[in-house]
C-alpha cells in the first residue's frame, strides 16, 4: 500500500466505518488494473475517488459492487465482507443513457429503486407513493417529476438517479463520475446537493471523478489512484508532491494557486529534451 | 348498418376464429411489443418472424398446426440469438444477423418442398402473409394458452425487465440476473411472434408488434398505459383488418376480398403516422411541459 504518511488513517477498520476497501488487487488478462487499494469510509464522509481514465476508478467500484471479483483483497461493508448484491450500497453507473422514448415518469425510475429487483407489477400504495416523493423532494426534483425522465437535462437526469439510488437506504452511496457530462453550474448543484445528503442521511458518499477542484470544498477524505495504486486520506495529507510522486512512481508537482490545485508532471528528467512540459496529469 | 357489416358478417364460423385469434395475438404482440421497442430489440423481432417461417414451413410438411411451428422454431432462434449476442448492441445485431441468414435459408427450402408437396403456392402464402379466415377453430385453445404464457412471462419479469430495459447497468449492480431476464423476455418475444405469424403472417408479423408498440410509446409516459394501449391499439386495428377484409369481397364486382394482413397493415402504419400529428402529441405531453423557455 502506496499511502500517506498517516498509517493510522488508512486500512484499519475505524467506529463508524461503512465500506472497508483492503488489499484489493485485480489484475485482468495479464495486466494490474489495481494493486493492494486500501483505505475506509466512515458513516458522514463525503470522499473523492480522483483518477485519470485508466487510473481503475471504475474497475474499483465494479468490486466494491461485487460484480468484479478481486485477484486478492476483501471488501467489508458495514463490518462484513460483501455478498453478492448488498442493499447497503446506492449506485449511480457514468454515462446511463436514458432513452427519450422510455415511457417512464422520474418518479416511476425513483421507485424501481426500491423494488425494480423484485418480480411481478408493483402495487401502488400510499407508502410507496409517500417514500417516492420524500425522495424526490430530498434531491430537488420534484418540479420534473412527472414528466418523461429521458427528456430530462443531464444534471435533472442525475437528481432522478441520485434519488432512485438512495430510497433504499443505503449506508453507502457510489457515483462513478456524476460529473461527466454536466455543466460546470449542474455540476456545482449535484456536488452541494451530494454534501448535503451526506451529512443529513448519515452515508458515505464516494465519487469518482477526474477532476478534484470541483470537490475541494466538500470533500473529507480523498482516494487518490494512480495506475492502480491509491492513496488515501484528507487533501492536506495525499495530495502533496512527496506523496503523489511515490504513487506515480516518478516526480510529479502539486502546485497550489488560489485555492485550486494542479499536479503536473516534475522535471525529474531535464536531460530528456522533450519540447513540451510533459504530461500535465491532472490539469485542474 | 348494412353498409358496415356485409350480409353474414356475424353468422360466420370463420369470423368468428379470426375475431379470437387476432385479438388474442394483438394483445400478446402489444404488450410484448412495448417491451421490444424499449429495448432496441426490433430487430431481433424481426429476424424471429424469419425463424418463424422456417417453422410454419416445416409444420406443412409434418402436418402440424403451423402455431407449433412458428413457436417452436422461434423459441429455438431466440434462444441461439441470446446466446450469441452479448449485451452490447452490435453483439446482439451480429447474432440477430447471423440467426436471421440461417432461418431464411431453412425457409428457402422448406417453402420449397412446401409448393412441390402441396402442388400450389398456397403453403407458401399461408406462412408468409397469413391466412385468418382459414384457421382450424380448435387452434382457440393453444393460441389463448401461448397468450397467457407470453403475458404470464411479462408480468412475472416486469420490473427487473423495466430496470434492465432502462439501464443494464442500473439493474446489474442491483443484483439482478440481466442474462437471466433477457432470455425470459426473448422466449415472451417467440411466443408473441409466433402468434402473430398465425394471425398475418410471418413476414408481416413485425407489424402487430412493432406498430401498435410505437403508437403507444408517442402518446404515454407511464409504462403501464403503454402496455394497455398498445395492446388496444393492436385490437382495434385487427379487428377493423377483419372487418374491412370481410366486407371487401361486396366491393365492386370482382367479388375478390383483400387479405386481411393488407388491412391491418395499412391500418397500423395509418396509427403510427396519426399518433405524431401536433393534436394528439400536444395532448399527451402538455403535463409534460413544465418549463417555461
Amino acid at each position: 500500500m502506496i499511502g500517506a504518511d498517516d498509517t493510522d488513517a488508512a486500512g484499519v477498520p475505524a467506529e463508524g466505518e461503512v465500506l472497508g476497501v483492503e488489499g484489493v488487487s485485480v489484475a485482468l488478462g495479464g495486466r494490474e488494473i489495481l494493486d493492494r487499494v486500501t483505505f475506509s469510509l466512515a458513516a458522514g464522509e463525503f470522499t473523492g475517488l480522483i483518477g485519470a481514465n485508466g487510473a481503475g476508478k471504475t474497475t474499483l467500484i465494479r468490486v466494491i459492487l461485487g460484480l468484479q471479483a478481486p485477484s486478492a483483497g476483501t471488501v467489508r461493508i458495514n463490518g462484513r465482507n460483501r455478498g453478492r448484491w448488498n442493499r447497503a450500497i446506492g449506485y449511480v453507473p457514468q454515462k446511463v443513457q436514458l432513452d427519450p422514448d422510455l415511457p417512464m415518469r422520474a418518479r416511476d425510475l425513483v421507485g424501481l429503486g426500491l423494488d425494480g429487483h423484485r418480480f411481478g407489477m408493483p402495487v401502488p400504495s400510499a407508502k410507496r407513493k409517500a417514500l417516492v416523493d420524500e425522495m424526490l423532494a430530498a434531491v430537488d426534483a420534484h418540479d420534473f417529476a412527472d414528466a418523461r425522465v429521458g427528456t430530462l437535462s443531464g444534471g435533472e437526469q442525475q437528481r432522478v438517479l441520485i434519488a432512485h439510488a438512495l430510497i433504499s437506504r443505503p449506508r453507502l452511496l457510489l457515483l462513478d463520475e456524476p460529473l461527466a457530462n454536466l455543466d460546470l453550474r449542474s455540476g456545482q448543484e449535484i456536488i452541494a446537493l451530494l454534501h448535503r445528503i451526506a451529512v443529513e442521511h448519515r452515508i458515505a458518499v464516494l465519487l469518482s471523478a477526474h477532476e478534484m477542484n470541483a470537490l475541494l470544498p466538500v470533500m473529507d477524505r480523498v482516494v487518490y489512484l494512480a495506475d492502480g495504486r491509491a492513496a488515501a486520506g484528507t487533501t492536506e495529507q495525499v495530495i502533496r508532491t512527496e506523496v503523489l510522486s511515490d504513487l506515480y512512481g516518478h516526480h510529479v508537482e502539486v502546485l497550489r494557486l488560489g485555492g485550486r490545485i494542479l499536479v503536473v508532471a516534475g522535471d525529474a528528467d531535464p536531460g530528456a529534451g522533450h519540447h513540451d512540459h510533459g504530461p500535465v496529469r491532472r490539469a485542474g | 348498418m348494412h353498409w358496415l357489416f356485409e350480409p353474414g358478417f356475424f353468422s360466420s364460423q370463420p369470423v368468428h376464429t379470426a375475431f379470437v385469434i387476432g385479438t388474442v395475438a394483438a394483445i400478446a404482440s402489444g404488450v410484448v411489443g412495448v417491451f421490444t421497442v424499449l429495448r432496441g430489440q426490433s430487430f431481433a423481432g424481426h429476424a424471429l418472424t424469419d425463424v418463424s417461417t422456417a417453422g410454419g414451413s416445416a409444420s406443412f410438411l409434418l402436418g402440424i398446426s403451423p402455431l407449433l411451428g412458428f413457436v417452436g422454431f422461434g423459441l429455438v432462434g431466440a434462444g441461439t440469438i441470446d446466446a450469441i449476442g452479448t449485451q452490447r448492441v452490435k453483439g446482439r445485431d451480429l447474432a440477430t444477423g447471423i440467426v436471421l441468414g440461417a432461418a431464411t435459408g431453412v425457409a428457402a427450402l422448406l417453402l420449397y418442398y412446401d409448393t412441390i408437396d402441396s402442388a400450389t403456392t398456397g403453403a407458401t402464402q399461408t406462412i408468409l402473409f397469413g391466412s385468418i379466415f382459414e384457421i382450424d377453430p380448435s387452434t382457440i385453445p393453444i393460441v389463448i394458452a401461448f397468450c397467457v404464457i407470453a403475458i404470464g412471462i411479462i408480468a412475472f419479469l416486469y420490473r427487473p425487465l423495466l430496470l434492465a430495459s432502462t439501464s443494464n447497468e442500473l439493474a446489474a449492480a442491483r443484483g439482478i440476473p440481466v442474462r437471466l431476464i433477457s432470455l425470459g423476455f426473448m422466449a415472451a418475444l417467440a411466443v408473441a411472434v409466433g402468434l402473430s405469424s398465425l394471425a398475418i403472417g410471418a413476414i408481416l408479423s413485425t407489424t402487430l408488434l412493432i406498430g401498435p408498440a410505437a403508437t403507444a410509446l408517442r402518446l404515454t409516459n407511464r409504462t403501464g398505459l403503454a402496455l394497455i394501449t398498445a395492446a388496444a391499439i393492436g385490437v382495434l386495428v385487427t379487428w377493423l383488418g377483419v372487418l374491412l377484409a370481410y366486407d371487401s369481397y361486396y366491393w365492386g364486382s370482382s367479388q375478390i376480398a383483400y387479405p386481411v394482413s393488407f388491412f391491418i397493415v395499412i391500418l397500423t402504419i395509418l396509427a403510427y403516422l396519426a399518433s405524431g400529428l401536433p393534436v394528439l402529441r400536444n395532448l399527451t405531453t402538455r403535463r409534460e411541459q413544465r418549463r417555461v423557455l
